[in-house]
């Protein structure tokens, strides 16, 4: 099948092309892309859209293995291809460790039949996330992980993680941190400042974050290993991270799009939607954040998409779990709240969610040029909507952004070749 | 009128307008008391329950007769928290009272933020009567109440708030609704027992108790909490007591018209001595009799009640 997307905004970071161009594809791959290409294919009006390489989510909890009810491969590639996403990590979750080929390959098994965007999986660092043996690296790189993560806990011994990055570097493995003073965070569930004394919640003070993000960036000097730390949070770790990678260190990072646009001053106690993990921070966390990823500090956006049942979110605060989805929304609400705000030019933006991500992890696509998969998202900048996470794909709707404006929606997702999404709604 | 949406979580929404409306409110309650038969009717016929996830014979009293003398069927529910966890949730228990008739819910929880929580799932007024760290409205208001009493006015007096702040709710509503009423305010207390940011309230925070005292016009001697201190955040009680318990010496430091305050139960010998308990200056039983009346206040205001059908 040829196709032929006319006359659309192509912006492709990783060659620096920002022009209405025509995007031709055939056989699952870009052919060509030029102006007035002709008779080509099937031509799609791609007038007033932006045409741009298919998201990459560096991770989103995808329900399988263990939260089914909550989110599956299937219910979960669909929200992702509805939300512009063409390829998602899917992230371990606590109830069952991927921590052995057999549950990589089951990920792999199940997305290749359920799936609609690509999946790639994210396996443990440590047996059963226990923080003390090291997983079968070589094994469950053979099966297909692409990065080793070990979910929404640090490694508690350094000792264990400095061997964990010296293996993964032979293995040829990107290890991805979660970065949090278990101890310091204690029964903390939101961050702390005027506004956990407010609400009277306990807090995770940015420390526990920034004291993980400085041992795990000089472990990774030590062992020159590739570390990647996943949702930095704070303007202290920004500012660690900035530091290193002057130095040299081989660090990466991400944030995710809910910390680049909500704060601690949104959190209400009676709503448990508003809990996560890291914690919303401050506003001027918030401006760091978004200067980290304006000058490289910060590589990537992710969405840290964690479903949660409607039972288990509307229950006092302190007894929820954490997390929030945000596979359908983190392109609107940053088109809406960064780029149209004038914090991150637009090709800033799609650079941190598509190339970024592909090259950090070596994955195809993230570009537009020739010969690279046809994983292709338009969006609409002028499509505006309220959000209503009823309508969603996603089996959970677990998000505090319901009923919230925003303006620039993903319309059309295609992977390798095959349109899953048009006109906003997903086909398959 | 901030009551006017039939419910009293936070005394972080009430302006002092609403404030002076609930304590003239409850000065006209107090006179009740005086008469032989105490029992008003205002409450005929209504169902108000107290739904009380954590022990307490104070509050729940005080709300229980609050509820009697003004003639509402009052039944109290006691819910052990170690059953919430795989129990009935809170939106359930919601929808079971409101099946029930409930129509004044008084609620005490260990989580900050269960009482709104409540109020969005049921049509029944809900009163906080403590939740988590975060607020505690009545217990403030008769607070207020009893300096208002003492001193004529609130505004402009220093109210000291010694203990245990980090963990109190008292302290949180305390301050709320004294910087509303225009006091200037101190917490003292160890930095363990400090929570972040006070200062952006208008608050001044202080670790020297002997400094402030005699700069003080109220002091509200906080109960030390020692359920709520899993972790070493003071190295012992002996020592608690030596920077900040309310001891003989210090009584000598406060001034002779200032007032004491406690909301009890206190743990006497550690954050107060008995000689301050029975001092002249203290107001602590007057606390709990205004307790009643403030209650009766709110449960009045909340219902719908006109200021002077009370005065009547």
């Amino acid at each position: 099948m040829r196709w032929l997307l006319k006359g659309g905004r192509v912006v492709d970071p990783a060659q620096g092309i920002d022009a209405v161009l025509d995007v031709l594809v055939a056989d699952g791959r870009v052919v060509e892309l030029g102006q007035d290409l002709s008779g080509a294919g099937e031509v799609v009006d791609c007038q007033g859209k932006v045409v741009v390489p298919g998201l990459i989510d560096l991770r989103a909890h995808l329900g399988e293995p263990g939260r089914e009810l909550a989110e599956t491969i299937a219910s979960g590639t669909r929200a992702a291809a509805a939300g512009g996403f063409t390829a998602v990590c899917a992230r371990p979750g606590r109830e069952l460790a991927v921590d052995n080929a057999g549950w990589v390959s089951f990920v792999r098994e199940r997305a290749r039949q359920d799936g609609v965007v690509k999946v790639y999986p994210l396996a443990a660092v440590t047996k059963g996330y226990a923080g003390d043996e090291l997983v079968e690296m070589g094994d469950l790189k053979a099966a297909g992980a692409v990065a080793l993560y070990d979910g929404d806990r640090s490694l508690a011994r350094a000792g264990v993680m400095r061997r964990a990055l010296e293996y993964a570097r032979m293995v040829g493995l990107p290890v991805m941190v979660h970065c949090e003073d278990a101890d310091l965070a204690g029964p903390g569930v939101m961050h702390e400042g005027l506004y956990s004394t407010i609400n009277g919640l306990a807090g995770i003070p940015a420390a526990a974050e920034e004291i993980v993000v400085a041992r795990d960036l000089m472990l990774a000097q030590l062992t020159g290993a590739r570390l990647h730390i996943a949702h930095v949070s704070t303007a202290g770790s920004v500012a660690l991270i900035r530091a290193a990678k002057a130095r040299g260190v081989a660090v990466t990072a991400d944030v995710t799009a809910h910390h680049l646009v909500l704060t601690d001053a949104d959190v209400q106690p009676d709503d448990a939607n508003w809990k996560v993990r890291p914690p919303l921070r401050t506003s001027a966390d918030v401006e760091a954040l978004l200067e980290g990823l304006r000058d490289g500090t910060i590589d990537c956006i992710a969405t840290d998409h964690e479903p949660h049942l409607e039972e288990d979110k509307q229950v006092e605060f302190d007894r929820a779990p954490f997390g929030i989805i945000g596979l359908e929304t983190a392109l609107p609400l940053l088109l809406t709240r960064v780029v149209a705000a004038g914090s991150l030019s637009l090709n800033e933006l799609i650079a941190r969610l598509s190339w970024h991500p592909a090259r950090m992890l070596g994955l195809p696509g993230g570009t537009l040029a020739p010969g690279s998969p046809a994983d292709i998202t338009v969006i609409d900048p002028e499509r505006e909507r309220v959000y209503d996470p009823k309508q969603g794909y996603s089996r959970s709707r677990n998000t505090p952004l319901a009923g919230w404006r925003l303006k620039g929606w993903p319309v059309a997702t295609m992977v390798d070749g095959r349109w899953v999404v048009q006109q906003g709604r997903v086909l398959v | 009128m901030g009551l006017a949406r039939r419910n009293l979580i936070r005394m972080r929404d009430l302006s002092a307008a609403d404030i002076q409306q609930i304590l003239s409110t409850a000065a006209a309650c107090k006179d009740i008391f005086s008469r032989e038969v105490k029992k008003m009717p205002t409450l005929r016929g209504q169902v108000m329950v107290n739904l009380f996830y954590e022990p307490s014979t104070r509050t729940r009293t005080s709300f229980e007769l609050a509820g009697k003398w003004m003639s509402a069927d009052v039944v109290n529910i006691a819910v052990a928290t170690s059953s919430v966890v795989k129990g009935e949730s809170l939106t359930d228990t919601a929808k079971t009272l409101e099946s029930l008739g409930a129509d004044i819910v008084v609620i005490r929880h260990p989580s900050a933020g269960a009482p709104a929580l409540l109020a969005r799932s049921i049509r029944a007024a809900v009163i906080n009567a403590g939740d988590g760290m975060h607020e505690h409205p009545t217990q403030a208001l008769l607070d207020l109440f009893t300096i208002q009493e003492a001193k004529g006015t609130v505004a402009d007096l220093h109210v000291v708030i010694v203990g245990d702040i980090l963990h109190s709710r008292v302290a949180r509503s305390n301050i709320w609704g004294l910087r509303t009423l225009g006091a200037r305010v101190t917490v003292v207390g160890p930095p363990t027992l400090m929570p972040p940011g006070l200062e952006e309230l208008g608050v001044r925070v202080s670790y020297d108790l002997d400094r402030v005292l005699p700069e003080a016009d109220v002091v509200n001697v906080l109960r030390i909490q020692r359920e709520r201190q899993p972790t070493a955040l003071i190295p012992s009680l002996r020592e608690y007591t030596r920077y900040f318990g309310l001891t003989r010496e210090r009584l000598e430091r406060l001034r002779p018209d200032a007032l004491i305050l406690h909301p009890g139960p206190a743990n006497l010998g550690v954050e107060i001595v008995q000689e301050a308990v029975d001092d002249p200056r203290a107001r602590i039983h007057d606390q709990v009799t205004n307790g009643v009346a403030v209650r009766m206040a709110v449960l009045y205001l909340v219902t719908g009640g006109r200021h002077d059908a009370v005065a009547a």
